[in-house]
């Protein structure tokens, strides 16, 4: 569920993309840096990991099921960089092919999920992963924390946005509080999700995960 | 997603998950065009006060003008379009939560800010699922990105929708087989304990994923690739086509106009 065409108005949104768009232009110099060549296959695979991974539903309780949103995974298992721009991509085609969000609020979604969603997990990974000591058993701490935190903040980002320049009716701290509340929810389920994905990928193919790089063997 | 049953799909079908063939003007028009044609009419509908109601009367003549020539099918397009539901609700909340001048339909009574907020975004929202509905299903993937490439998307952008939109079918694949192989074994998804089965599936996709993005990328080298895809050929491009595609925003823009006038 992205932010659609009309809830947000067109100075909000064209400042959200501005912003988005000097994050984005940083991962694209230090993607090009670090991956060289090879950035557009495996971005592009992450892309479609994302993707499909969006579509397997997690049934929680009473018919209700929810699904991974994926930033804090991606920005774990391939780094910050990656992540964003995967993340910016799936967003775009999601816009443009699937109604789902609206292409004059792209810059707002990309912001709040490509932009703070995937630094601000990872920033809390980085964080968790140096607290525990570079440990295995600190990177999937980090995954849960990272997973969990990239959640509540990308709603709060949403909520600015909604109070600079929102469509609705509805008070801005009202949005706020119900926004953050449900994401807060929503971050326990990514974290599960996240951390679990994590560990099994460490059991098989740790050498794949950018988060194990400074974790000593 | 769906499956359509077509007469004829002149090969366009392999690797298309949204595009329905049909022999449309709308069809025909290079990605590019349909690209910014899209983003002007949608800007110019934006920005338009919902008040300027006679405005949004124009769009929606528009974009049924534009549906009718596409002559993509209407029912597969109610069922895509049902993406929007919950944004529906939520505008439907409007009316009954928002305070200020009340008004009465028979027995409810209504708030007339909400009334006029709600109606905004159902209106925007609905002219937006419209326009990517009508361009994902007349417009092949391969269309769509030689028009990144003409309205100077970053290259690094273009490639990483191409190789996701490639790989997005052989993906979705693997991960069907997945689910049918977990399933033989007797799962059945209940609850928050049937999780770990299916992280277990994510990581199975992600190494998969990754691993076969090493592989196409030595692929790719092995047939001479140095960071720019050159298999996009550029299509076709004729006068008639801007003409005919820039229409659509230039109505747009003489319907925001001609509300404009008639509101004040």
């Amino acid at each position: 569920m992205h932010i659609p065409d009309g809830f947000i108005n067109i100075p909000t949104a064209t400042a959200s993309a501005a912003l988005a768009a000097t994050g984005l232009g940083y991962s694209v110099r230090a993607a090009r840096e670090k991956l060289d060549e090879r950035a557009a296959p495996l971005v592009g695979l992450v892309a479609v990991f994302i993707f499909a991974g969006q579509m397997i539903n997690f049934p929680v309780a009473a018919g209700t099921s929810g699904h991974l949103l994926g930033g804090a995974l991606a920005a774990v298992l391939v780094g910050p960089h990656a992540a964003s721009l995967a993340l910016t991509v799936v967003l775009a085609i999601q816009a443009l092919l699937f109604a789902d969000g609206g292409l004059t609020a792209l810059g707002l979604n990309v912001f709040n999920m490509s932009v703070v969603g995937v630094w601000g997990g990872y920033g809390a990974f980085v964080l968790m992963r140096k607290i525990f000591r570079y440990t295995r058993t600190s990177v999937l701490i980090g995954s849960a924390v990272g997973a969990f935190i990239s959640v509540p903040l990308a709603a709060t980002f949403f909520s600015i946005q909604y109070a600079i320049g929102g469509q609705g009716t509805f008070a801005a701290s009202t949005v706020f509080a119900a926004m953050f509340t449900t994401h807060l929810l929503i971050g326990i389920g990514e974290a599960i999700i996240t951390t679990l994905t994590v560990g099994a990928i460490l059991k098989t193919r740790p050498d794949l995960v950018f988060g194990m790089l400074k974790v000593r063997k | 997603m769906h499956t359509e049953s077509h007469a004829h799909t002149h090969g366009h079908s392999v690797g298309e998950r949204l595009y329905i063939h049909r022999h449309s003007f709308v069809h025909e028009l290079p990605g590019h065009i349909k690209l910014v044609a899209f983003f002007v009419f949608i800007i110019i509908a934006v920005l338009t006060p919902i008040q300027q109601w006679q405005s949004f009367v124009g769009y929606f003549l528009i974009i049924s003008v534009a549906l009718a020539l596409s002559k993509l099918p209407m029912l597969t397009l109610a069922k895509r379009a049902t993406i929007e539901f919950p944004f529906i609700i939520f505008a439907l909340l409007m009316p009954f939560t928002a305070g200020g001048e009340m008004f009465d339909i028979g027995p409810v009574s209504l708030s007339r800010e909400g009334s006029i907020a709600g109606l905004n975004l159902i209106t925007k929202a609905t002219l937006g699922v419209f326009c990517s509905m009508i361009l994902a299903g007349s417009t092949t993937t391969h269309s769509l990105l030689a028009g990144f490439v003409r309205i100077k998307t970053p290259s690094l952008f273009v490639q990483i929708a191409a190789f996701m939109i490639r790989y997005l079918n052989v993906i979705n694949d693997q991960m069907a087989r997945m689910k049918v192989a977990r399933e033989s074994r007797g799962f059945q998804a209940q609850g928050i304990r049937s999780w770990p089965i299916f992280t277990s599936t994510l990581g199975a996709l992600f190494i998969r994923s990754y691993e076969r993005g090493e592989r196409v990328h030595l692929a790719m080298l092995a047939r001479g690739y140095a960071g720019t895809l050159s298999s996009l050929s550029v299509e076709n491009v004729r006068p008639k086509h801007w003409r005919a595609g820039l229409t659509f925003p230039f109505l747009a823009a003489l319907s925001f106009l001609l509300g404009r006038v008639l509101f004040s």
